[in-house]
């Protein structure tokens, strides 16, 4: 078994996300099949093959640093869960 | 024969001979959809008022007799992860419920340029993750040829949309066969490009080293005209090709003849549904009998493909989807603790079980001590398998094979069985991760249901995959048949 409930555990609160009990015994299930059928990889061997991130031979694209015109405050607020001031409210970071 | 069954070419001439009406084209595809979107459930968010007065402004341009736009008037569905301004998008996604974005996706504001209609916004597999459209957190599609059978995802709205008749083309997204699948389940065409050549500006991002815009529609001839209208660089997507785009309705002259196409043994050997495999070379004595020349070839890593695949989209899913925090827009979960609660709350209440599991193994294969073994070794083989097609082109112009190895099946089917969904792409995903261009046309059907063809070509070669996809199509009338639907 490679992956434990405490791996997924561990991985859920990586990715800031709230499992129910049920969903890590799932996921821990799933996960392990998963990887499981991608260890297939290991048959090849790479050393020494360049990884492909990107399939276009593009490095960093430059543009000329003029100012635009943005969005208005209106419209970058518009879809916010909660606002003020012109601002994106969220709890209390700090006591 | 009924508007729908015309060319986008056809229709075109029809408007401007005034013989039908922007409003008239709009009225068909609104009826069609309020007749059939109950048994389909192809839209998510109609944009009726919007269509309806769009035609209208259009109509007036048609009596003013001013220039008309490569898509004048002809009404268009979006797969609902490109945004569109005042549009509701939600990617399929409780999370985007309410989302209604102040600015459009490029490939939209392209279309508008051309001049389409925007009718709504088309269900999907929430973020574009899955195979089957069963994974949209609002309802599922049914394929219109057998409404007890899935019409293929991600974009299963997109293509069932075109399949039933309720649009004359349709948008989707393709990151592992999402495009080409759907379009193979549904019976129609759909097309992927090769990976930059349409920006993917305000397509709500999945696996970014992959996603690519295309069209779906009902033939080969419609696909040209709607690729030629989206195709193109965009200084807005860093990652969208400077190229120069030819005229690719230029490439639909029926001539295929000294044309060399590579059939890779993987993709006509165990697992493909033999029906689907007996289509597949009737397919290649139609283009024998046109003057081709087609041998077997080889694609050696294909077998690992879809494991590379996995880990590398769900990777880059993991990285891309933490942006959906609670804090600026989206679905945030009541009465949050404090802010890591908001951001746990609101994530884990707002995706569905396919995009957590995603999430997990891509955090899980980028996180300390596995980033080597899973996600660097996945780039690895990546380069394999773009070697594997790098090859094959050195000697043909086009590889060919099957779409999918099965044709569509049953709702609720595989849904309990990640991986076994998973390997329904096995031959969409390597074309994926090699960026080419793929077609998937209409080759015949199996027990009822469309099996699809699909034609693979070099990078920014989408000129000979029309080519050979068109004189196909030109021999054959698979494209023409409709499903029946009351």
């Amino acid at each position: 078994m490679g992956i434990t409930v405490k791996d997924v555990e561990h991985v859920a609160n990586l990715a800031r996300l709230d499992l129910s009990e049920q969903e890590t015994e799932q996921f821990t299930g799933q996960l392990n099949a998963i990887l499981q059928y991608a260890d297939k990889l290991n048959e090849l061997e790479t050393t020494g093959v360049e990884p492909t991130s990107h399939v276009l031979p593009l490095f960093n694209v430059m543009r000329d640093d003029e100012v635009h015109v943005s969005l208005s405050i209106e419209e970058v607020l518009a879809n916010a869960p909660e606002e003020e001031d012109g601002q994106f409210k969220v709890p209390a970071v700090f006591e | 024969m009924s508007l729908f069954d015309l060319r986008l070419t056809d229709l075109h001439n029809k408007l401007a001979h005034r013989e039908v009406s922007v409003s008239e084209l709009v009225e068909h595809s609104l009826n069609r959809i309020h007749r059939t979107d109950e048994q389909i459930g192809a839209f998510l968010t109609l944009n009726q008022e919007g269509a309806q007065e769009g035609a209208i402004a259009l109509d007036k341009q048609l009596g003013n007799g001013e220039e008309r736009g490569l898509l004048f008037g002809l009404p268009a569905g979006l797969k609902d992860n490109m945004v569109t301004q005042g549009l509701r998008t939600t990617c399929a996604s409780k999370f985007l419920e309410n989302y209604i974005p102040v600015h459009d996706a490029t490939v939209v504001k392209r279309l508008r340029t051309a001049q389409s209609v925007t009718i709504g916004k088309l269900n999907m597999d929430e973020f574009a993750m899955g195979g089957s459209n069963e994974n949209s957190a609002y309802h599922p599609v049914r394929n219109p040829w057998d409404l007890t059978r899935v019409p293929g995802g991600s974009s299963g709205g997109s293509a069932a949309a075109v399949a039933a008749g309720q649009v004359y083309f349709a948008l989707g997204s393709d990151t592992g066969g999402s495009i080409r699948q759907p379009a193979a389940y549904c019976g129609v065409v759909g097309l992927k490009p090769t990976y930059g050549l349409v920006s993917r500006f305000g397509l709500v991002a999945f696996a970014s080293s992959l996603d690519q815009i295309g069209p779906i529609s009902k033939n080969v001839e419609d696909a040209a005209y709607v690729l030629q209208a989206i195709a193109g660089h965009d200084e807005m997507d860093s990652t969208s090709a400077n190229v120069n785009i030819p005229d690719y309705t230029s490439a639909l002259t029926g001539d295929v003849r000294g044309l060399r196409i590579g059939v890779p043994k993987e993709y006509l050997g165990q697992g493909i549904n033999p029906n689907v495999k007996e289509h597949v070379l009737e397919a290649l004595k139609v283009f024998e009998a046109m003057g081709a020349v087609w041998e077997e070839v080889s694609l050696p890593h294909t077998d690992y493909a879809v494991s590379a695949y996995y880990l590398l989209a769900s990777s880059e899913a993991s990285s891309n989807l933490a942006r959906f925090d609670g804090v600026r827009y989206g679905v945030r979960a009541g009465d949050p603790a404090n802010l890591m609660d908001l951001y746990r709350r609101s994530r884990s209440e707002g995706f569905g079980d396919e995009v957590k599991r995603r999430i997990m193994l891509g955090t899980y294969a980028l996180s300390s001590g596995y980033y080597d073994a899973y996600y660097k070794k996945a780039q690895q083989v990546r380069t394999l398998i773009k070697r594997d097609f790098d090859q094959v082109f050195e000697k043909y112009d086009l590889i060919i094979g099957p779409t999918a190895p099965t044709t569509a099946f049953r709702l609720g089917e595989q849904v309990d069985d990640p991986l076994t969904m998973y390997l329904n792409d096995i031959l969409t995903i390597p074309v994926s991760l090699a960026g080419v261009p793929a077609i998937s046309v209409p080759c015949g059907f199996a027990e009822g249901l469309p099996v699809g063809l699909q034609i693979i070509g070099k990078p920014f070669d989408e000129t000979t995959v029309l080519r050979a996809a068109y004189a196909y199509e030109s021999q054959t009338d698979h494209h023409t048949r409709r499903p029946a639907l009351s």
